[in-house]
């Protein structure tokens, strides 16, 4: 940085001296004259950044100063605040003077007002305090008679307005669209556009007067107000859809050159508002074959107009192209608009040609067709000279790749990898690298090879997500033969890259994963030594460029394998020690001397870890570690299973359960007087202080130390057990009474940790829900114990060959890049639920809590983030004992979750959503109606394949705590079509698969159900889903559809909260962001409060809490997330309603659905 | 919508910044690092087109001037290169055949200019004349304010 200044202040004066030769009186005379004009002169004449740093700091004091001494005038305030605002943009900092920019627009008279007004706009952010101080001047120039003032008021009020004062200048706004001053209008437009997009609810009620304003009859406002309805209509297109005629008339007639000359552009008439109509246009016929009719024919006169050679008509073509692929499909215009993307593609100008490559890349998965046809192009664009041709390239490619070519994209996109530089783009390409590979790798050895590049290039910058889904394929698998094959093959690669000099450079979180797989499957490789693998990890462990994250994988890794190995019970012999580990007993001894005084606790604590479970007790090692790993955990969070448990202890006499915050309540309440239990009462409270595993640790020691060994269940003399030790603490707290013992025969009582109980945990009581599915386990021991021979692997190895040869040969000819010849294998990596990139963050994250709490490192979901860092003891024995800690209650068959969420159903004819029916286990659940959201009959964008009828229908569910998207996709043709694959997306939702399986092959005339769990994180008044099916008929080409979800908005998504009146006092004090507004009633109503109340509660599933005389409160919570709480008290004729919530955007979201609901009752 | 725009010389100097997203201060400099790097890096008769994270970033170089701004994913390339060139016009009717120093010195009219084109990061008016006109209309009152000769408004009376 500093020498490109440097570079900079040598340059200017040269530059200087030169231009004020060609412009004497522009350069010479103003910065001789003005302070400004000195002050820009003197810094160019300095020579280093230093020397502008003392130059500037002492200019920022001297304005200090002037600005604050009360002799200032306002117009040397102007001037000041000139000299502040390029002080700020040299980067440095002027804060002082952001409350004199405010005083200036305030006071100022025109002239001065203007540059206050611009300082202000500059200084200040939508979000910054200081800007309340403004709103009051903003509210007197809205008044001004004088036009510039109004102008500037309006300026900055569509640049930054603090959103809690936008009703009180509103009116002023609105009254302005009716100003007989186009420019007036035309600023208040854009205003408003402003305040919609901040705060969509305060505008919800001049909806028409936007309508006003499109018709309005001067061009400027009109097209002022297409910002509007664009984003609008980019929300939700429905209400708009007629409107549609009018934008194609506008359309014509700015195609036809009906608008002034003013408007032209290089004698384009209104580019920009034709682009904006274009868009508009695409969003309103997208999936609606009636709406596309009427565009048809101004689509093709835009074509057909924009015919000069000239950048502005390429951005009108560009954007027809996109506006017929978007609407539904018409195959004059499609033709149209592909020789037009050809053009474009062919075009010798670079910036067409990145565009050409950006419509092919929107365009390809409709039509693979126009990208054969321009692949010599698309070759040749792949060694172009600018990187950014490149990587768009690249992405065209990431659109097409299949089995047959994957080898060749991969290949490409690593190459360009080498030499990017970019974190961005790097982080980017290296996630869409790692998604092919798992997609469509053509077998193991290049799978492995593949991401060990894409670890190396991707470096530190990658997302985690891609490391965790890595180790989770791996741990995951399926089909034992194949997992053990991949998991031979990366530690043979890890093994190799170890032993290599290169160790140093790669990257932290690649050695982590190095770490993880050799502790967990090197065993599996035979002829591997035990102690070899631990002198890699102790290299690893003794790198001094490793991070200490690195260091405690690597220390793991090494207690795994000292502890018997991993990889299952083939590999782990129970009993005393074995060759190898006596072999590395030296070394881990040596190791942990040297660590045992390290001063990161975290390593310390795996030392000593090491040290008592690797090197020391080796009964307890043989109980804790050697036994299989457990099926995998279901995690019931709603705590079901203890329902029977709960109900027999309530049965029995105990007292409720009540959550802490009540519990408080209640003692400062009721004013209990604590002192006589307060020994009892302090030394419960203390351990529900602490984390549940630090109680439990203690209580199991407790139990240990006080009561006898009786039960000798495993094999191990030493097991802890916690007989009779009283259980002082629930999930969230304090039990007040100690619960019964739990029911016979389940986890019980009983202290033995939960790994010496064998391989199946017991049933529980009342089995008849099922014992666990032991086929979507992860690969359970006994199959791993049939390792494959040799031949096996040979003959794998073969076929890996043949399709690598495919591969290879697609590199020589191009036809064959997007060859598609052969119909598609099923995915190499079956992508179900967890390891599914988009749907995996919920999935991923809950495992990986319950995985460091519940597992051994030898079988624990790996998360490249987490376990390591975890202070608590990372072994489950030592940790908490199964009865003391309800989280770790795992009945994989209580509650269990759908088996298998694809019911199939008979044979239903295509469009006949009647039919169409939920699972039965959500049969009971309220749910919207069923919409068809695309079907291939009319659609397939000219693919030309044909025979596929796949469609597609959703609802969404509402279940107790999450809400269902239930996609259908029914197969109404004779044939089955296979490789059918569903993918749904939001930005603004966590859509997460529940199916366990990809879909595969749809049977003829049958329906196969798809559900999705939604989750919203942040609140949004709307939402929106999109998705796309992709399929491949017999013989035909791959086709593919893509439809939006659009029938959900926030109010599916929150959930009625119940809590007392007292418990609503004290968090409405504590919330701090909050709306008010004032709303209609109903009025007709005797009750006017009650009515809309119980209104709001009916639509919007609130929880009523109290209705006191003029005043009521309401509470709701959104799925999952933060509670809001609404206030309402009749004031006058309306409602004033106050929302408070922990989540800033809630409040305003909530608002929004409560007006709505009221407007519509009142309509 | 448009993000921000940037002027920066061909040393990397900035001249004028517009931020039409709330930004905080430190995301601000590293943006104006990276694009004065990123741009000036970039090779003549290259694509007038980038990526920065998910922003299209469109650039142009006028003399010693680069113009460079950031576009939302959904906006047209190719209009926002034409919406720099319009900006450009603008200000060249305004100063008459503009310079870099016009807009070193004249900072605060290239903003004036630039509030009544674009307007929150959205176009605002593409006719030359009306905003021209606009502009025109604001200063008439500023030179009959100025009568009374103070240097800093003789200044402004040349652009």
């Amino acid at each position: 940085m500093s020498d490109v200044v440097e570079k900079t202040l040598t340059a200017l004066p040269s530059l200087l001296a030169l231009d004020s030769t060609q412009q004497p009186l522009s350069g010479g005379k103003l910065s001789s004259a003005s302070k400004l004009g000195q002050l820009i002169r003197a810094i160019t004449e300095l020579t280093s950044k230093h020397e502008e740093e003392k130059l500037v700091k002492r200019e920022l004091v001297s304005i200090k100063e002037q600005v604050s001494s009360p002799n200032t005038s306002m117009r040397q305030m102007k001037e000041l605040m000139v000299r502040a605002i390029y002080c700020e943009m040299l980067g440095y900092q002027a804060s002082f003077s952001y409350i004199h920019a405010i005083k200036l627009a305030q006071q100022g008279n025109v002239l001065e007002k203007r540059v206050g007004y611009l300082a202000v706009s500059l200084f200040l952010h939508e979000g910054h305090e200081l800007l309340l101080l403004l709103v009051n001047t903003v509210l007197k120039d809205l008044q001004s008679t004088n036009l510039i003032e109004v102008c500037m008021a309006l300026t900055v009020v569509s640049q930054m307005f603090p959103k809690d004062m936008i009703p009180a200048i509103l009116p002023l706004v609105e009254e302005k669209l009716t100003h007989p001053k186009e420019i007036i209008r035309r600023k208040a437009v854009l205003a408003l556009y402003k305040f919609y997009l901040v705060a969509p609810n305060q505008v919800q009620h001049i909806h028409n007067k936007f309508r006003k304003a499109l018709c309005d009859k001067d061009p400027g406002v009109m097209s002022a107000s297409l910002h509007i309805y664009l984003q609008m209509i980019q929300e939700n297109p429905e209400p708009y859809k007629e409107l549609t005629g009018s934008f194609v008339t506008i359309l014509k007639q700015v195609v036809g050159g009906k608008l002034p000359l003013d408007f032209n552009y290089h004698s384009v008439p209104g580019p920009w508002l034709q682009i904006q109509l274009l868009t508009i246009l695409a969003l309103l016929g997208k999936n609606d074959h009636s709406t596309s009719q009427m565009m048809y024919e101004v689509l093709d006169e835009s074509l057909q107009r924009a015919e000069m050679n000239h950048n502005i008509t390429y951005a009108i073509l560009y954007e027809c192209v996109k506006a017929i692929y978007t609407i539904h499909p018409k195959t004059d215009l499609l033709e149209k608009a592909a020789k037009c993307i050809g053009n474009f593609v062919l075009s010798p100008k670079i910036n067409l040609k990145y565009l050409g490559l950006k419509a092919l890349t929107y365009v390809v998965q409709q039509d693979v067709n126009l990208a054969l046809q321009h692949q010599m192009t698309i070759i040749e664009c792949l060694d172009h000279s600018d990187d950014i041709i490149k990587r768009e390239t690249l992405e065209l490619l990431y659109r097409i790749t299949n089995e047959q070519n994957v080898v060749v994209i991969v290949e490409k996109m690593l190459d360009f990898l080498q030499l990017c530089r970019d974190e961005y783009t790097v982080a980017d390409l290296v996630g869409k690298v790692a998604e092919l590979a798992e997609k469509y790798a053509p077998d193991n050895s290049w799978f492995v090879q593949t991401m060990n590049t894409v670890f190396t290039l991707g470096g530190d910058s990658m997302l985690p997500d891609l490391h965790n889904n890595f180790l989770r394929l791996l741990s995951d698998g399926t089909d034992s033969v194949e997992d053990t094959e991949l998991r031979t093959l990366a530690v043979d690669s890890y093994v190799s890259l170890l032993q290599e000099d290169v160790v140093h450079t790669l990257p932290q979180p690649f050695l982590q994963v190095i770490s993880w797989v050799l502790g967990e499957y090197s065993p599996l490789v035979e002829g591997l030594q035990t102690i070899t693998v631990l002198r890699l990890l102790l290299r690893l462990l003794d790198m001094k460029q490793s991070s200490s994250d690195t260091r405690i994988w690597a220390l793991a890794a090494m207690c795994k394998l000292q502890c018997g190995g991993g990889g299952g019970p083939a590999a782990a012999g129970l009993g005393g020690l074995q060759g190898p580990q006596v072999q590395g007993l030296g070394l881990l001894q040596d190791v942990c001397e040297r660590y045992a005084a390290s001063l990161d606790t975290v390593l310390r604590q795996k030392v000593h870890e090491l040290q008592v479970l690797g090197l020391e007790e080796t009964e307890l090692r043989a109980g804790v570690l050697l036994s299989p790993p457990p099926e995998p955990l279901e995690v019931d969070s709603s705590l079901s299973f203890l329902d029977g448990f709960v109900s027999e202890a309530l049965a029995a006499g105990a007292a409720p359960y009540k959550p802490p915050h009540q519990r408080r309540e209640e003692l400062t309440q009721n004013k209990v007087n604590l002192e006589p239990y307060s020994m009892s009462l302090s030394v419960s409270l203390s351990a529900d202080g602490q984390s549940p595993s630090m109680l439990s640790v203690s209580s199991g020691l407790s139990g240990n130390s006080t009561e006898e060994p009786t039960n000798n269940r495993g094999g191990s003399g030493s097991g802890l057990k916690l007989d009779g030790v009283r259980r002082v603490w629930g999930k969230d707290g304090y039990l007040q009474s100690p619960p019964p013992p739990p029911p016979p025969g389940g986890r019980g009582e009983e202290g033995y940790l939960e790994e010496e109980v064998p391989c199946s945990p017991p049933t529980p009581p009342g089995g008849a829900l099922g014992s666990p599915d032991s086929t979507a386990g992860g690969g359970g021991g006994p199959q791993r114990a049939t390792l494959p021979g040799g031949d096996q692997r040979e003959k794998q190895r073969q076929q890996l060959a043949s399709s690598l040869f495919v591969g290879l040969g697609s590199s020589q000819s191009s036809v064959c890049l997007m060859g598609r010849s052969e119909p598609t294998p099923p995915q190499r990596f079956p992508r179900g639920g967890g390891a599914n990139g988009q749907g995996s963050s919920t999935v991923s994250s809950n495992d990986i809590t319950v995985d460091d709490r519940t597992d051994t490192p030898r079988h624990g979901h790996p998360a490249v983030d987490t376990p390591p860092n975890d202070p608590r003891p990372s072994h489950p024995a030592l940790e908490d004992p199964p009865p003391t800690d309800p989280r770790r209650h795992v009945h994989p068959s209580v509650a269990p979750p759908p088996t298998d969420p694809r019911h199939t159903h008979p044979a239903l004819d295509q469009g006949d959503l009647s039919r169409l029916q939920p699972p039965s286990d959500l049969s009971r659940l309220r749910r919207s109606d069923i919409v068809p959201l695309c079907s291939s009959g009319q659609g397939g964008g000219g693919g030309g394949g044909g025979g596929g009828a796949v469609s597609v229908s959703g609802c969404h569910v509402y279940g107790e705590d999450e809400l269902l998207l239930l996609l259908f996709l029914s197969n109404a043709s004779d044939a089955p079509i296979p490789h059918v694959h569903l993918d749904v997306s939001s930005s603004q939702l966590q859509v997460c698969s529940v199916s366990s399986a990809p879909l595969g092959v749809l049977q003829a005339h049958s329906v196969e159900v798809c559900q999705y769990s939604l989750v919203m994180e942040t609140p949004a008044a709307r939402v929106s889903l999109s998705g796309s099916v992709s399929y491949q008929p017999a013989g035909g080409e791959l086709q593919s559809q893509s439809f939006t979800y659009d029938a959900l908005s926030l109010a599916d998504f929150i959930r009625p909260f119940p809590v007392t009146t007292e418990e609503y006092g004290s968090m409405w004090l504590s919330f701090s962001h909050d709306t008010r507004q004032n709303l209609s009633v109903c009025r007709d109503a005797d009750d006017p409060l009650t009515a809309t109340l119980t209104l709001l509660r009916d639509r919007l599933q609130l929880h009523l809490v109290d209705i006191i005389g003029s005043e009521g409160i309401a509470t709701c919570r959104l799925l999952r997330g933060q509670p809001c709480l609404i206030h309402c008290r009749i004031h006058g004729d309306g409602l004033a309603v106050w929302l408070r919530s922990p989540v800033p955007e809630l409040p305003d979201c909530v608002l929004y659905h409560c007006q709505r609901v009221l407007t519509q009752d009142q309509s | 919508m448009i993000s921000f725009l940037l002027l920066f010389s061909r040393q990397g100097k900035l001249r004028l910044q517009k931020w039409f997203t709330p930004t905080p201060e430190r995301e601000k400099k590293k943006i104006i690092r990276d694009m004065t790097a990123l741009v000036l890096a970039r090779k003549p008769r290259s694509c007038n087109f980038l990526h920065w994270k998910d922003l299209k970033v469109v650039y142009k170089r006028y003399a010693s001037l680069y113009f460079c701004m950031a576009l939302d994913d959904e906006e047209n390339e190719l209009l926002g290169l034409e919406v720099l060139h319009r900006y450009v016009e603008l200000l060249d009717k305004y100063f008459g055949s503009v310079c870099e120093l016009d807009i070193i010195f004249n900072f605060e009219k290239a903003y004036f200019i630039l509030d009544e084109f674009l307007l929150g990061g959205e176009i605002q008016e593409t006719s030359k004349q009306i905003v021209a006109r606009t502009i025109e209309a604001s200063d008439m009152l500023q030179e009959q304010d100025d009568h009374d000769n103070s240097e800093w408004y003789e200044v402004e009376l040349f652009g």
